[in-house]
């Protein structure tokens, strides 16, 4: 190890909320002019460690130093009087508000002068090769361009300290690379970045150490230049997982769900999907890529008959051949139409299941209704629970733990088990590996494939377009609520996809 | 650096589940507390010794067996009232319309025992008496209901107006069939007659009244628990979106489950016209309409566990009302008392979902 002093020590730290550790004993360093990964599956305690050292929460015991000298960060603005800025993964702007307004609001400066600190922004930019136009509204702008403004927020502050929580998370490759040339640049400053991901090829391709936490704990800190995705991953989740994910042969494809010309409105009267048409087949994954609020929402909540829509069709198609349209219908009218249709939502715990109520009573979600009288059966849904947590092993204390407790993976294993336990012949996901780890992401591609192996016409809406690319028989590519194109997942790949996501039929490729 | 910096003095932990024993001790500590700051709030406005004020509030209950027997009847209607608001409440529709349901209740029962007494043979006149009583309330709360589901309109400001009109109309009324004329007051209606009063059980006027809470607590236990109802009002309270997604048909159980609040609330009204009041005032329901939500919200809508709430709450008011009188001080008085009471009970809530946490001296 050299002997400088580092930026910033953190040393013994513990966190604990109510029973959960977050973080165990965990002592990290990070030097000026480095970048830093912080390595670790959801829930391992990457960003409760980065929002003690920004000034969120207080370690219950051990120490943070920072230029060697021991210090107290009690608020975010402690914090930044120690240089040391975060730039969290929900943004905190003021939408009506332009880039500069936003970047000083908050700042107690000798005289409000708008135009200086304007110019000030704009040196800022020039100096790390930001694209930003301070005058621009924060509503105009592009989800990259809001981080952005974060990120320069932070810099404006005079921090030299940053830390980026899972910052690529919504960018496009192209936005990424540019993001990193930014990263880059502040490193040739001699600033210390931390940025928390689990992305494995972007800590490889970005950073110069990588520390990497478990459970709460910390395991070890690796040179980039001498590690590999492989021993990281081994790292991360304890034990040798297998890095492939499969893609068998399609079954038997066969026309299963048909959209044409569908045009769907929000309330506000925004329109969300434009004359989309498309088909998705038996035995299939259709991927879904798109920016984020692309219109997957509302594509997949119109097939499920909870969107309302403007014009156009959805016709299910029978395995017999016999059409019938779901327009108008209600999930009620198209489960009674025979139509067994499963849709595993975005919001888990808003939407798909009920976050009180324990493992069988979500189980009961879709089938309460079954047999006469007015009293609910909990037998059957509990021998559903019982096969749910057995065959996807979900962790949980018991069967009557409220599902709100459990973590993201058990959760979403809960929701995917109910609605595959009612064997549909659709099968609808949104983000469905979104908050998971490693292993609870590779056990949900499984259970997909496995349904597109029984000739379930899988409809899988992804973020990680590495996942969709090699997941996926076809990619559907949506760009502000239009098809943009539809490639096979065997033969494209993340540019051409990433393109066709920021201009419709892609353009020319940047 | 010259100073020493440190952590801050005190924080604010979540805890973790807390078990029902803890729950339980925290409860009984605020009550604690909360009778010795009404001690405390007396003997500084009155100098009198703060022993005989708890003494004053346990005799306000159990001096004599009227005074128990009167408890009883207060402890029923409010568990009534209460048992009215917890399937709303569960379902997360804010009702706080059970002081004009109860009206409501109490005007329909009233207008029977008035218009139709001595017309028509009296157990007929009982049997229309209870289906009116029900069906004024269930439909005075299910308009509230029918507006959300329809145009989304906010339940608790409807709600909340809907009991001015109700009482306003038990005022209206009042005046009409005012007797003897020009008093304002209704008096003891059919006192000679007593038509249209519902049946004592045998020398206990207010057991019938017990029997009923009884009966509805199990009932309303079952419905919220075992029933295909119960259920569905749940998902929706919990997350309507959850609802829809199931196909759950989000504006039917509101107006069906505030049929049912509002049916209850009617049977309160009907009881304490038909078997123990046997008049009618603008101030019949007393507050109890809001204080059944509290009952409710503190039981968390357990109908087993508001038993528990409602007898507190009754055995407390009663006990402030009591102390008010015994030591010379008027109604407002007791009012105090009781807030003191509700404050704490609320209060200690918040000790029961998180701890505080002092700092602990660097060694």
């Amino acid at each position: 190890m050299d002997n400088r002093i580092p930026a910033v020590q953190m040393r013994g730290i513990t966190k604990t909320f109510g029973k959960v550790v977050a973080n165990h004993d965990v002592s990290i360093d990070i030097q000026r002019g480095e970048i830093l990964s912080l390595l670790g599956e959801n829930g391992s305690g990457k960003t409760t460690l980065m929002n003690m050292l920004s000034g969120i929460y207080c370690p219950d015991s051990g120490q943070i130093e920072v230029d060697g000298k021991e210090v107290s960060i009690r608020s975010p603005k402690d914090a930044l009087g120690l240089g040391i800025g975060m730039i969290h993964q929900h943004y905190k702007l003021v939408d009506v508000m332009t880039a500069t307004e936003n970047i000083v609001l908050g700042l107690k400066e000798e005289k409000y002068d708008l135009k200086a600190a304007s110019g000030r922004v704009r040196d800022i930019c020039s100096r790390y090769g930001f694209d930003l136009n301070p005058d621009q509204k924060v509503y105009d702008m592009t989800v990259s361009q809001k981080q952005t403004v974060e990120i320069v927020k932070v810099l404006y502050r005079k921090a030299d300290i940053l830390i980026l929580d899972e910052p690529t998370a919504v960018l496009t490759p192209q936005e990424t690379e540019k993001l990193f040339d930014v990263l880059r640049n502040m490193k040739k400053d001699n600033k210390a970045v931390i940025i928390i991901t689990h992305k494995l090829n972007e800590v490889l391709e970005i950073s110069d150490r990588v520390d990497i936490l478990r459970a709460g704990e910390f395991i070890g800190s690796l040179k980039t230049s001498e590690t590999n995705a492989q021993e990281m991953t081994d790292m991360m989740v304890g034990h040798s997982v297998a890095l492939n994910i499969d893609r068998p042969d399609p079954v038997d494809p066969k026309p299963r769900i048909r959209i044409s010309n569908l045009t769907v409105r929000s309330e506000e009267g925004l329109v969300k999907l434009d004359n989309v048409s498309f088909t998705a087949n038996s035995g299939e994954i259709l991927g879904i890529a798109g920016i984020s609020n692309s219109g997957q929402k509302e594509l997949l909540e119109a097939i499920s008959g909870l969107q309302p829509i403007e014009t156009g069709d959805i016709a299910y198609i029978y395995p017999d051949g016999r059409e019938v349209s779901l327009i108008g219908k209600d999930p009620l009218d198209i489960q009674r139409l025979g139509v067994s249709l499963s849709f595993v939502p975005e919001d888990r715990l808003g939407m798909g299941l009920v976050g009180n109520m324990d493992m069988t009573d979500n189980m009961m979600l879709r089938s309460f209704r079954k047999g006469r009288g007015v009293f609910v059966d909990r037998g059957t849904p509990k021998g559903v629970a019982m096969d749910v947590k057995d065959n996807l092993e979900v962790v949980t204390p018991g069967l009557s733990t409220p599902v709100r407790r459990l973590s993201g993976g058990n959760v979403q294993k809960v929701l995917v088990g109910r609605e595959i336990a009612s064997a549909p012949s659709v099968l609808l996901t949104a983000y469905a590996v979104r908050g998971l780890d490693i292993n609870s992401s590779y056990a949900i591609y499984d259970l997909m494939n496995q349904q597109k192996q029984r000739g379930v016409a899988v409809v899988y809406v992804g973020e990680d377009l590495d996942v969709l690319l090699e997941l996926a028989d076809r990619i559907l590519v949506l760009c502000g609520g239009k098809v943009s194109g539809i490639v096979d997942g065997r033969k494209t790949n993340k540019y051409e996809v990433g393109s066709m996501m920021t201009t419709l039929g892609g353009g020319a490729a940047t | 650096m010259n100073e020493k910096r440190r952590g801050p003095l005190a924080h604010i932990v979540k805890r973790p589940d807390i078990s029902l024993k803890q729950a339980t001790a925290v409860r009984a500590a605020a009550i604690l507390l909360s009778i010795l700051a009404c001690a405390l709030v007396t003997f500084m406005f009155t100098g009198d010794d703060p022993v005989s004020v708890f003494k004053t509030i346990w005799e306000g209950s159990f001096a004599s067996e009227r005074r128990l027997w009167v408890l009883l009847q207060n402890v029923s209607i409010l568990l009534i009232i209460s048992l009215a608001m917890a399937p709303a409440f569960r379902m997360r529709f804010w009702n706080i319309g059970g002081e004009g349901q109860v009206m409501m209740g109490v005007l329909a029962t009233s207008s029977c025992m008035i218009m139709l007494g001595g017309k028509i043979p009296n157990v007929l006149l009982i049997i229309i008496e209870i289906v009116a009583a029900i069906a004024a309330g269930a439909v005075w709360a299910a308009i509230p209901a029918f507006f959300k589901s329809r145009w989304n309109t906010n339940e608790t400001l409807f709600t909340l107006m809907m009991n001015y009109v109700a009482t306003q109309l038990v005022a209206y009324f009042i005046i009409i069939w005012e007797s003897p004329r020009g008093s304002g007051k209704i008096g003891i209606i059919n006192q000679s007659t007593q038509y249209g009063w519902l049946p004592q059980i045998g020398e206990y006027k207010y057991l019938l009244t017990v029997l009923v809470a009884a009966a509805l607590t199990v009932i309303l236990y079952i419905y919220m628990n075992k029933s295909k109802h119960g259920y569905e009002l749940a998902v929706v309270g919990e997350s309507e979106r959850t609802a829809r997604y199931i196909g759950i048909k989000v504006g039917r159980v509101f107006i069906r489950t505030m049929l049912l609040s509002g049916a209850i609330c009617g049977i309160a009204g009907l009881l304490m016209v038909g078997s123990t009041d046997h008049t009618m005032t603008t101030t019949l329901a007393g507050g109890r309409g809001f204080t059944a939500v509290m009952v409710a919200w503190m039981a968390k809508f357990n109908p087993l566990g508001m038993i528990f709430t409602s007898f507190l709450l009754a055995f407390l008011s009663k006990g402030a009302g009591e102390v008010a009188t015994q030591f010379g001080l008027n109604q407002s008085f007791s009012d105090i008392l009781s807030s003191i009471i509700i404050f704490f009970l609320i209060g200690c809530e918040f000790f029961i979902q998180y701890r505080i946490v002092f700092r602990k001296e660097a060694k």
